[in-house]
């Protein structure tokens, strides 16, 4: 079934239920896989609850102060193709019934929309905020015009007591604080546990503590100066965060990326992918006391590290990927390089992942450990290797395929135990493919520029970048307001919707292996919080 | 357990020491630092890492310094899970407005004599969030500070250069 098939079909649907949605013509840039529809605030819901009966995924939200209105957004997303639901709420009293209800991915979305504009999802099953701690007032909120960046802080932020966690009553059960200053070198964030004796009974994640403003301070910037930015959202996604930035921009402006440098673009995301891989790797080994893993692992994402220095001038990558194209050539002598630093990887993956492998007692810790059921994936919309492991056959590469991955075939991992041993093997088959990858873009490779002449984007043009982060669906929304700036930027990491399915897949594990369990879905915190 | 062996014995030791070509200054540097730390605390500091707002970059280069190839332990600078057991914080990011009671309280349960290094550009000056509603920029801003390590985020090598920087004044 063809895109613009299901959607007309799903808008007749709609039309029986009693729910209007009016498609809304976009600038010629905007995500061609994308629609934009508009509906009435009061049927926010219902569209939800149909979508959910067609089996749309639910990707991202968040809203925007246009003039003196807000805007909601709500990214759905079946088969590849999306649907950007948007609605006009009254600025006098900014409320539209909750999506939460229907999609619990949409929970910490809105709760997020509610403290940063103060819009009000009428329904919400929960009232506790989310990204607001204590740096700003109850009614305040940051994201609207009127509010200054520098808002008006005290001179120490208290933290932030009010927090009502949820509670077990009975006998031997006891409470497990952690955070947000963690034992480990690792992103602050608080997990309150209650257990009973070692078995873990419920798990509540409070995120929030590493919140920089960063969708405030996004407001006004240049097009090169948001990359940078993008590309800081979370150190480890780099390239990710601002691929799908200059993906909105390049949209916004109208611009389309040279062949070459949407192919360089494609071996930088590839290279962040596997030097995350082969960390994460390593850490899980750690995590079991496993050191031999841990050193082999951290010793091959070194080697990898270096030759990104060499080659791209940063160890992480970061600013390599720019406003309408990348900042720095590929020599051939470069691909060169690189194709011969695979060829020793994968000699080394061999000895190393066969030996792990074999490891009885690696197996004893990582099987069935951390389980994460394919319809508890499924509800919180998990995305990538997370997603992945429990089952859910999703990757923008293959589904939304964009340069340059529409010019290659690619296989996508797949596995379905759903346990921590299923993550770890969906990783190890993502750097294989990966590798592919690198050497079909390098082979691909044909003279030509690297920088599209950039054009300054129409006042109130908006731009839908989405793509596949190592981490898995990496949105980012944005527009711009006159003179070449940035009005509003949202970006959507994958970690928003995979952290969730942590509170589920350690129940009924034991305390001592919930840095496995978390290790092996690696949220980023940063990401989260912005 | 024999692949395993094969594969340790394959390896070898890649610590990097005597003057591989690139990195000819660790070795150097370590053994400076190894005899400043000698002469104040008895042979080792202790390091408690605080992400006080970071994007995570510099927390990646941190973990760097414990693989095989930097192995810093071998300079008796090791990574401890409590501020209590601390000499150094090594504070990345910038403060956000909601870590800066945690980072106050860690600086307050480490014992005397402590030392504060700031790692990466937002630790040194707020870098690319500065200071916002949400942000307090430098570390400085939160409690003293007595050395920085620049960078976005700082290489291993610049890392250890830091630390021989802090212990030498």
């Amino acid at each position: 079934m063809s895109a613009s098939q299901w959607t007309a079909e799903f808008r007749q649907q709609l039309a029986l239920g009693g729910i209007s949605v009016e498609p809304i013509a976009v600038a010629a840039g905007f995500s061609e896989r994308a629609e934009l529809w508009q509906i009435d605030s009061q049927q926010w819901q219902a569209f939800a609850e149909l979508a959910m009966q067609q089996h749309l995924r639910w990707s991202a939200g968040w809203a925007e102060q246009f003039g003196e209105q807000f805007f909601v957004n709500a990214l759905f997303e079946k088969q590849g193709d999306f649907i950007l639901l948007r609605s006009l709420v009254n600025p006098l009293k900014p409320e539209l019934p909750s999506q939460a209800t229907v999609y619990p991915a949409a929970n910490r979305s809105e709760r997020h929309t509610q403290d940063m504009f103060g819009i009000k999802f009428i329904g919400h099953p929960d009232h506790r905020p989310w990204t607001r701690h204590k740096a700003w007032d109850k009614h305040e909120y940051p994201l609207r015009k009127d509010f200054p960046a520098s808002g008006n802080p005290q001179g120490v932020t208290p933290p932030d007591l009010d927090y009502q966690f949820i509670k077990s009553h009975g006998a031997g059960t006891y409470e497990i604080p952690v955070g947000p200053v963690h034992a480990g070198i690792i992103e602050p964030g608080h997990f309150r546990f209650q257990a009973v004796g070692e078995l873990i009974l419920n798990l509540e994640e409070r995120l929030g503590y590493v919140h920089k403003g960063i969708e405030k301070i996004a407001e006004g910037r240049t097009p090169e100066s948001l990359a940078r930015l993008a590309g800081r959202v979370s150190g480890d996604t780099t390239v990710g965060h601002a691929w799908a930035a200059c993906m909105a921009m390049e949209q916004a402006a109208g611009i389309a990326v040279p062949p070459r440098a949407a192919l360089i673009r494609g071996i930088l995301a590839e290279r962040e992918r596997v030097a995350n891989h082969l960390g994460d790797i390593g850490a899980i080994c750690n995590d079991v006391a496993f050191v031999f893993g841990q050193m082999q692992f951290t010793r091959l994402r070194e080697n990898w590290l270096r030759t990104n220095a060499l080659v791209f001038g940063h160890r992480l990558l970061m600013d390599c990927v720019v406003p309408g194209g990348v900042k720095a050539d590929l020599s051939e002598a470069s691909g060169h390089l690189i194709k011969q630093d695979i060829v020793q990887l994968r000699k080394e993956l061999t000895d190393v992942i066969t030996a792990l492998d074999l490891n009885t007692s690696l197996e004893d810790r990582l099987y069935t450990a951390g389980f994460l059921a394919d319809e508890i994936a499924a509800g919180y919309g998990t995305v990538g290797y997370v997603g992945r492991a429990s089952g859910q056959n999703f990757d923008v590469r293959r589904d939304a395929a964009y340069s340059p991955y529409d010019r290659v075939t690619m296989r996508v991992a797949l596995e379905n135990q759903g346990d921590i041993a299923s993550r770890f093997w969906v990783r190890h088959k993502e750097i294989k493919a990966a590798l592919r990858l690198i050497e079909q873009f390098i082979d691909l490779l044909a003279p030509g520029d690297l920088i599209a002449d950039w054009q300054m984007p129409a006042p109130g043009s908006e731009g839908l970048g989405i793509v596949e982060g190592w981490r898995g669906e990496t949105v980012a929304y944005l527009r711009f307001e006159a003179d070449n700036k940035i009005s509003r930027y949202y970006p959507r990491d994958p970690s928003i919707l995979n952290w969730p399915a942590l509170e589920k897949l350690v129940l009924n594990n034991i305390v001592p292996d919930f840095p496995v369990c978390n290790k092996s879905v690696n949220g980023s915190y940063s990401g989260n919080d912005l | 357990m024999l692949r395993i062996f094969n594969k340790i014995f394959a390896t070898g030791i890649v610590t990097e020491s005597v003057k591989p070509p690139k990195d000819d200054e660790l070795e150097q540097l370590g053994i400076a630092i190894k005899r400043h730390i000698d002469s104040k605390f008895a042979g080792s500091i202790a390091i408690r890492e605080v992400d006080a707002g970071s994007c995570n970059g510099c927390e990646l280069e941190i973990h760097a310094l414990n693989n095989p190839y930097y192995d810093i332990e071998r300079f008796g600078i090791h990574f401890v899970a409590s501020p209590r057991h601390a000499d150094v914080l090594l504070v990345t990011g910038p403060v956000s407005r909601h870590m800066q009671t945690a980072l106050l309280r860690t600086y307050e349960a480490t014992p005397n004599p402590k030392w504060v290094i700031a790692v990466g550009d937002c630790a040194a000056c707020g870098g690319e969030f500065g200071v916002s509603y949400a942000s307090c920029g430098a570390v400085s801003n939160v409690i003293p500070v007595d050395a920085v390590i620049a960078g976005c985020p700082p290489t291993p090598l610049a890392l250890m250069k830091g630390l021989l920087g802090l212990i030498g004044h």
